[in-house]
């Protein structure tokens, strides 16, 4: 249901997008992810519910607002098997950090990801070191540690569901989702 | 649930047989099994029953066991699903036929295409008869309604050139559990004739899976090894993962979401209730029984970095096993409960570890080339399973504890996750096919030769057997 919201809301900040763009294509070589990571469990609380009529575009400061001025950089890449902040995605995590600022009631939660080349288990540890690698990076932005919180799903919820190496890179990701 | 075993095997006669797993009818083309060379070189006076019967390789798995339906002296009803007595010995008959054929143990003839039998041919079968259908083991037994309900069931096996009982065992059970009765004859069977130690009367935990690849609904579900008495435990709401069957089956630990924070739990299954195991601000995963069920061991994060720790199964505090950067993940206790195998990063690369109990004396035991995950030690102790990852796919493997003689069992594109059957013989995983995503449970024996898919309702994955039910 978010992955409309972008195209829903592009009139409104048009300064931000001509920013986020410019970033985007600066940022890094992998193509945004077509839709957002699939919520979690049905049952998890955080999972934002629509907080306008789609036509007016999100609240201010709202999960839908984040998801639609991050334009797709509330989601970082990595390399296989790997953890580090790429320098490429800095400027994802930094829209992040400004958002997060501009809001300073809101708290977020970064999801890590894993691709299905790994076990299970590992994977569970490792989308957990990715989550933890862009907390870390958005604190040393000035973010408040305190306001972000990490949940690995290893590779059980890929948004690419192919067997390539193109979806393996789409699918190594940790995405930052604001709660409202 | 009260089971008694009576008159239980006599001395297994053959030693160090591998057992086969053979091909599900629809899934793979029945191979045909040849046992190890061993055989070949048993001297006959030790074979026990077998030994006029078996002359070469290819008799042991070809061997032809009729069962016809078990007697009862009388037709009485039951509260047993499958009916009266007569039903019943009919169904039992049937169990232990697809048991030993399922597994590629053997070449057994079910009553459906066999005559019955009175009470009295139990314990004085028509050997001339049965001789002349070409039968070389037979099978027989009763089933007798108790006056509270219970079942009593008796296994008697034959071998019909020789004339000779080769073992017999009875059993009581309450009438919802008499396809135990079947299991444990199975298991006289299996181990009577192999050498072997049981392993069918057991369950199996795992995860079913449903759902698009991109928002799989993983739920928690049990069943007996035969697939029987399949139960879905949890909703789908929460995601699961990752159970272990306690060793008195009374309880299952496993990795839930619920929440939206990823926590180990202990689920009790006689109260359908569930509590956390260790209290803590972290993620907790990969939770593993020790093999007394004193114990848990499970893996935590904390800023990043995943280590091993020990919380006792009543809770109470946790003890840290491992502490170094990176991620140490799973673990598995050796059968004394002296040692923990584990999987460890800290060396640059997925690799296999183990450690004393207490986390002492921590050292690399995988030196195979590509990364080493998943280990599980065998309940006997002499081999360790593990998943061995290189070339862009998964296999099953096993090594010995110091890391000696690795050699890959399977050959697919992704399969993981090995747990070992109660008896240390066959190996359970789960193959997840290319592109689609889809999971499947799966069996290989120890020579990799013998493969075979477990059915299940729906897909499923991270398969974790149970010990023999006592």
């Amino acid at each position: 249901m978010f992955s409309k919201l972008p195209t829903t809301v592009r009139g409104i900040a048009p300064g931000a997008m001509v920013l986020t763009l410019g970033l985007a294509l600066a940022a890094c070589g992998h193509k945004p992810p077509k839709t957002l990571p699939p919520e979690p469990a049905p049952a998890v609380s955080q999972s934002a519910p629509p907080t306008a009529p789609a036509n007016q575009g999100p609240v201010p400061g709202s999960a839908a607002d984040f998801v639609a001025q991050m334009m797709g950089k509330d989601t970082i890449h990595f390399a296989l098997d790997k953890y580090s902040v790429d320098p490429g995605e800095t400027p994802a995590l930094q829209a992040q950090a400004q958002w997060l600022m501009r809001y300073p009631s809101k708290k977020a939660t970064i999801e890590g990801h894993c691709d299905e080349r790994g076990t299970r288990e590992y994977n569970l540890a490792l989308g957990e070191r990715r989550a933890t690698a862009a907390k870390n990076y958005l604190v040393s932005l000035g973010v408040d540690a305190s306001r972000l919180t990490t949940i690995s799903y290893g590779k059980e919820r890929p948004v690419d569901p192919a067997s390539t190496e193109e979806a393996y890179a789409h699918n190594r990701r940790a995405v930052t989702v604001a709660i409202d | 649930m009260k089971t008694s075993m009576k008159a239980l095997l006599m001395a297994a006669g053959m030693s160090a047989v591998l057992v086969g797993s053979a091909a599900d009818a629809q899934q793979i083309a029945p191979t045909s099994i040849l046992p190890p060379p061993q055989i070949q070189q048993q001297k006959p006076a030790d074979a026990g029953g077998l030994t006029g019967s078996v002359s070469d390789d290819s008799a042991w798995v070809d061997l032809g066991i009729d069962i016809p339906s078990f007697a009862t002296p009388a037709d009485v009803p039951t509260q047993a699903s499958a009916g009266s007595t007569a039903a019943l010995g009919r169904a039992i008959a049937d169990v232990i036929t697809a048991d030993l054929k399922n597994n590629g143990l053997f070449k057994p003839i079910g009553p459906e295409k066999l005559p019955g039998i009175g009470i009295g041919d139990v314990t004085q079968p028509d050997f001339p008869g049965w001789s002349s259908r070409g039968a070389e083991m037979l099978v027989h037994g009763s089933v007798r309604a108790g006056g509270d309900g219970s079942l009593l069931v008796s296994c008697y096996l034959y071998d019909v050139r020789l004339q000779q009982q080769l073992t017999k065992a009875a059993w009581t059970f309450s009438a919802g559990d008499w396809r135990r009765a079947a299991h444990k004859c199975s298991d006289v069977i299996y181990s009577r004739l192999s050498g072997e130690s049981p392993f069918f009367d057991s369950r199996i935990a795992y995860i079913a899976e449903t759902g698009p690849k991109n928002h799989r609904m993983k739920r928690l579900a049990i069943m007996d090894s035969d697939g029987a008495n399949h139960r879905f435990i949890t909703t789908g709401q929460a995601m699961a993962l990752t159970p272990r069957f306690s060793p008195d089956y009374k309880k299952i630990v496993y990795l839930s979401y619920l929440n939206g924070r990823p926590r180990i739990y202990i689920y009790d299954i006689a109260s359908s209730s569930q509590r956390l195991v260790a209290e803590t601000g972290n993620p907790t995963f990969a939770p593993r029984w020790s093999p007394d069920g004193k114990w848990i061991l499970y893996s935590m994060a904390v800023a990043g970095n995943t280590n091993i720790y020990r919380v006792s199964a009543a809770g109470g505090s946790s003890q840290k096993l491992t502490d170094t950067p990176g991620i140490n993940v799973g673990g598995s206790y050796s059968p004394d409960g002296s040692r923990i195998v584990f999987e460890s990063d800290r060396g640059g690369s997925q690799q296999i570890y183990v450690m004393n109990a207490d986390g002492s004396n921590q050292h690399r035991i995988s030196f195979f080339g590509g990364k080493a995950a998943t280990p599980e030690w065998s309940p006997r102790g002499d081999q360790i399973a593990f998943t061995r990852i290189g070339g862009g796919e998964f296999a099953i493997a096993v090594t010995s504890p110091s890391g000696g003689s690795a050699h890959t069992l399977t050959h697919s594109w992704q399969d993981e996750s090995p747990t070992w059957a109660p008896n240390g013989r066959i190996i359970q995983f789960f193959r997840t096919e290319r592109g689609s995503g889809r999971s499947s449970l799966w069996q290989v024996d120890l020579t990799g030769r013998h493969e075979r898919r477990l059915p299940t309702p729906v897909d499923g994955s991270d398969p974790s057997w149970g010990p023999v039910r006592q």
